[in-house]
This record gives structure tokens, C-alpha cells and sequence, in this order.
């Protein structure tokens, strides 16, 4: 009896460990995946060729990432300009200003923001964002616009990545204790001087990683961007032209990509740049924000 | 000055924080007021017939099923694994080890990865192993998609579990595996709130499905044959340039809306209501 107990014991111990071990090397799985998928247009080409070039010819063999990695920055960095002041003063509304009544009301509708799927965002964008662009704010600036753009791209991810900014500032912004902001009141500030000079001071580190993080999000963003952004091979010449972004690329691509070898690999270069640089970005800002709020305990 | 300043100030955040509800409001009412039309009960009921995709009579049941299945099975197969992680990381080792702090790190770097990049590593992973686009297939990488969701968000729960309430049962003589088993109650509202939020992500998610679960206008009976999915159905009349195929993308993201709104809602509820009494 009490063997078959210990038995148990030990049987139930290998499992969970052996499923903790499997669940970390996913990770490096994925990784060397992709590295060995796109190691033969990785050995094939000069390196910086690849990401430097923007003729995209892959039935003539010819593979430059330029416009793709161009359109991811492009649009991402809309995104950021967009939705930075807006989670910002949300953020701090939210953990600051509002009562508690306000806060149970606000907290869950960013989350459900935060909750709609993708495609939803993308036949939303389609129905309002990109007619938008291109009937009312396009004509202004140049002639001819279908509204599938850099900026119809950059607004929808925009309001993807408000959602998480808002919620990691919130967090943040509650891990500083209280007798910081009274210190501040106690010499005679007022709370928007509090919030400006002392709080947001101290919690820019934790707005850092805010960024970082919904930057690699924007990043990665496949199905949305997909929907509005055009997706044609040239490079954008200004923000109402088509873009094509990395995540767009293997999804738009993946079907007829077995036909020619050397294009399925570099559609796994493709997946492997956005693995790479959001690894670097989730970890970086994971570590900021670990040490952010273990500060104050 | 500073007093007109601070006044100005507050009225700035709050303006930002209605902005925000109302955005949220109006994508609601944008896909309400395009969804309800085209909306029937032949769109829920019926998988698509004969000339579907040039607007002729079905509906997206297809979908709807596959969509059901492969979360449901990602959903099993995540669970079957989260599950013991967070207890060993939590419960068998110490909670703040260097080696549960570096796999906490990890499962978060896994968070962020993006759907597209599980997609095209599914892909390869099924090419592999000789696989076609298939319900497998599909589960297999929304399951690798949800597992750092669920193992982050049961392991906040787990995180909170006070010692006395894991010494109480080993005290009594109960091994390390018996102990686990009067935990889980612990963790019940991590679990169900885990289990929503998973369920959501997962069946909102389209990159995934786009390269591996293939689609199909039938229901699948089994889970070698390719599976459609809602996200898909949607994004693929979308492309459609008839308009009756159009409307029904719109029929199609309204269903999806309010699936993700139940679930978020039962979430919300749920965790409220099996956290009273811990």
C-alpha cells in the first residue's frame, strides 16, 4: 500500500517535470526549426543582401526582405505614435483618478477590447478605416489612395495594442506604495504634478517595457494587417500606399510555397526574423518589468 | 494656474478613457449593424450547398463545428499539460528557484510569440511528419499557441496559494501527489478563467488554422481530414467579390463577436464567483 503510494508519487513527479522540460524547449524547438527551414537561403545568400534588397522575384529566385521588413516598421511604428498617448492617459485615469465603481466598469471594457479576435479588427478596418483613408483623409495629401495602407494598418494595430500598453501601465503604476504620491502631496504638489514628476518618473522603466512588448505584438500581427494593408511588393512611398508586412507574407504565400524550395525557405527566414526579434523584445521587457515590481516589496 | 493645470490634466485622461469605451462601442455597433442583416438562422444551421461561395443558399455550420472541435481539442490537450507544469513549478520545487523563475521567463517569451510564427513552425512540424492540413494538425498548434496562456494565468493563482495550505495535507501524511490533488480546488478559478481566456484566444485566432487546419466545406469526421474554422470563413468571403458572400463574412464576424463576448462574459462571472470562497 504504502509503496504503490510512493510509486504514485514518483511516477506523478517524472511527469510534471518531464512536461515542464517539454514546455521550456518549445521555445528552442521553434527556433531551431526555423533555423534549419530557412538555413539554405540563409547559406545561399549574402545575409545583408537579404534584408537590404526589395525586389521580391521568387520564381526568378530573387529574395530581397526590404519592403516587407520596411512595412512591418513602418506600420508598427504608426501603431505606437497612435496608441501611446491614449493608453498612457487611460492608464492613468484608470489607476489614479478613478473611483472604484469607475475602475470596475473601465477594467472590463479593456479587456473585451483586448478580446476581439483579429479578423473582427480586420473586417472592422475594411468597413470603416480604410474608406475613411481613402475617401476623406487621402485626397488632401495625395492623389490617388484604395485606402489599403500604411496608415489603415498602423490605426487597427493602434487600437489591438492599447489594450495590453494600458493594462501592463496599470500594473506598474499600482506597484508604486502610496506614501510615494502623499510624500509628494505632503511638500505641496498638486496630483498632476504628483502623477507627472513623481510617478510617471519612477514607472518609466515599466512604460519601456510596455512599449517593447506591444511593439513585438504589433509585430507579429498576421491576420488584421493582412486585411488593410494592401499587400503589394513595392516599397510604400507614402503612408496611404499598400504595405506588406513580414506576418502578411507567409500567410498570403504559404500554399504555393511548396512548389519552389527555395521560396518555402524564405518564407521561414520570414517567420525566423519575427521569432528572433520578439523573443529579443518579450525578454527584455519581461526582465524590466520583473525587477519593476519586485522594487517595491 | 496649477489648479486650472491639475483640472485640465484629469479632464485630459478621462476625454482618453471615453475615447476608448466608445471605440469599443462603436466596432461593436459597425459589425452589428452590418451582421444583423445578412444574419439567418440558415447561417447557423446549414453547412454550405451548392454555388455557397456565388451566393447561393448554406450557411457556415462548417465552420462553426470545426471551429468547436479544434479548440476543444487544443483546449483538452493544453490542459492535460499546463496543469502539471504549474504544480511542479509551484508546488514540488520552490516557487522562486532559479529554475522556476528562468521556466516563468520562458513561458512568457512563449506569450509573446506571435500566431503566424506557430503557424509556419505547425507547418513544417506537420510536413515533417508527413501531415496534411488536418483538424490534428490544427489542434496541435492552437494547443501550442494556448499552453503559455494557460500556464501563465493558472500560475498566477498557484503563485498566491499560502504554505500552511500546501503543509496541511503533507502533514497529515499525504505524499507530494496527494497533496496536488487537494490543491486543485485551489486552483479551480485559475483553471476556468484560464480555460475561457484559452478558449477565446483560441478561437478567434486565424494564422494558426490558415496553415494548418486547411478548409472544408464539410463537417469533419475525423481528425486526419482538414477542418473549417470561423475566422477562416470570415476572412475568406471577405475576399469574395460578390456582395451576397460579403454579407455573409459580415453574418459570420457577428457569430464570432458574440461567442467572444459570451465567453468573456461566463469568464468574468466564473472567476468572480468560485473565488468567494477560498
Amino acid at each position: 500500500m504504502i509503496i504503490s503510494r510512493l510509486v504514485k508519487d514518483k511516477l506523478a513527479r517524472y511527469y510534471m517535470f518531464v512536461l515542464t522540460i517539454f514546455c521550456l524547449l518549445i521555445l528552442f524547438i521553434i527556433g531551431g526549426g526555423l533555423i534549419w527551414k530557412s538555413w539554405p537561403i540563409i547559406k545561399g545568400e549574402h545575409f545583408l543582401k537579404l534584408l537590404t534588397t526589395s525586389s521580391w522575384r521568387p520564381f526568378k529566385g530573387e529574395f530581397g526582405f526590404a519592403t516587407f521588413i520596411l512595412s512591418t516598421l513602418y506600420v508598427t511604428g504608426i501603431a505606437i505614435i497612435i496608441a501611446l498617448p491614449f493608453a498612457l492617459l487611460t492608464s492613468i485615469y484608470l489607476s489614479e483618478y478613478a473611483t472604484k465603481r469607475m475602475k470596475k466598469f473601465f477594467i472590463p471594457v479593456v479587456d473585451l477590447l483586448s478580446g476581439i479576435p483579429p479578423v473582427i479588427y480586420g473586417v472592422w478596418g475594411t468597413l470603416t478605416i480604410v474608406p475613411l483613408i481613402s475617401e476623406k483623409i487621402a485626397p488632401h495629401f495625395v492623389d490617388f489612395s484604395t485606402g489599403y495602407s500604411v496608415l489603415a494598418g498602423g490605426i487597427v494595430l493602434a487600437i489591438m495594442i492599447m489594450p495590453l500598453i494600458i493594462s501592463i501601465i496599470i500594473e506598474v503604476l499600482s506597484s508604486v506604495p502610496t506614501e510615494m504620491r502623499e510624500a509628494s502631496y505632503s511638500v505641496g504638489a498638486t496630483k498632476h504634478e504628483t502623477i507627472i514628476k513623481v510617478l510617471l518618473r519612477k514607472v518609466a522603466p515599466g512604460i519601456f517595457a510596455a512599449i517593447i512588448l506591444a511593439i513585438s505584438r504589433a509585430f507579429g500581427e498576421t491576420i488584421a494587417v493582412l486585411m488593410v494593408c494592401g499587400n503589394f511588393t513595392d516599397l510604400p512611398k507614402s503612408i496611404y500606399d499598400s504595405c506588406y508586412p513580414l506576418p502578411a507574407l507567409i500567410a498570403n504565400n504559404y500554399g504555393e510555397m511548396m512548389s519552389v524550395p527555395k521560396y518555402e525557405s524564405a518564407l521561414m527566414f520570414a517567420a525566423l526574423l519575427l521569432f528572433v526579434i520578439i523573443v529579443l523584445f518579450n525578454a527584455v521587457s519581461r526582465i524590466i518589468l520583473n525587477h519593476v515590481e519586485k522594487r517595491y516589496q | 494656474m496649477r489648479k486650472a493645470k491639475n483640472i485640465l490634466f484629469k479632464i485630459l485622461t478621462i476625454t482618453s478613457s471615453v475615447f476608448i469605451l466608445t471605440l469599443l462601442l462603436f466596432i461593436l455597433y459597425i459589425i452589428v449593424r452590418k451582421g444583423l442583416p445578412a444574419m439567418n438562422w440558415d447561417m447557423i444551421s446549414k453547412i454550405p450547398e451548392g454555388g455557397f461561395y456565388l451566393g447561393k443558399a448554406g450557411g457556415v455550420l462548417n465552420a462553426i463545428i470545426g471551429s468547436i472541435y479544434l479548440v476543444g481539442g487544443a483546449v483538452i490537450i493544453s490542459i492535460l499539460i499546463s496543469i502539471p507544469v504549474v504544480m511542479y513549478l509551484n508546488f514540488i520545487i520552490k516557487k522562486n528557484s532559479i529554475f522556476s523563475r528562468f521556466a516563468r521567463l520562458c513561458y512568457d517569451i512563449l506569450f509573446g510569440i506571435p500566431s503566424i510564427v506557430y503557424g509556419a513552425f505547425g507547418f513544417t512540424l506537420m510536413v515533417f511528419f508527413g501531415i496534411k492540413a488536418s483538424l490534428l494538425g490544427g489542434m496541435i498548434t492552437i494547443a501550442l499557441l494556448i499552453i503559455p496562456i494557460m500556464i501563465r494565468s493558472i500560475d498566477e493563482v498557484a503563485y498566491m496559494v499560502p504554505r500552511d495550505l500546501i503543509e496541511a495535507p503533507k502533514s497529515l501524511g499525504a505524499t507530494n501527489y496527494e497533496t496536488l490533488k487537494v490543491l486543485v480546488r485551489q486552483l479551480l478559478p485559475g483553471i476556468t478563467t484560464a480555460v475561457l481566456l484559452s478558449i477565446g484566444r483560441g478561437i478567434g485566432d486565424a494564422a494558426t488554422v490558415l496553415l494548418t487546419a486547411g478548409y472544408t466545406d464539410s463537417i469533419p469526421t475525423s481528425i486526419t481530414q482538414p477542418a473549417a474554422s470561423l475566422p477562416l470563413a470570415i476572412f475568406f468571403q471577405l475576399g469574395s467579390p460578390i456582395p451576397e458572400v460579403q454579407n455573409r463574412a459580415y453574418a459570420s464576424a457577428l457569430i464570432l463577436t458574440i461567442l467572444i463576448l459570451v465567453i468573456s462574459f461566463t469568464a468574468r462571472y466564473f472567476s468572480k464567483k468560485l473565488s468567494k470562497h477560498i
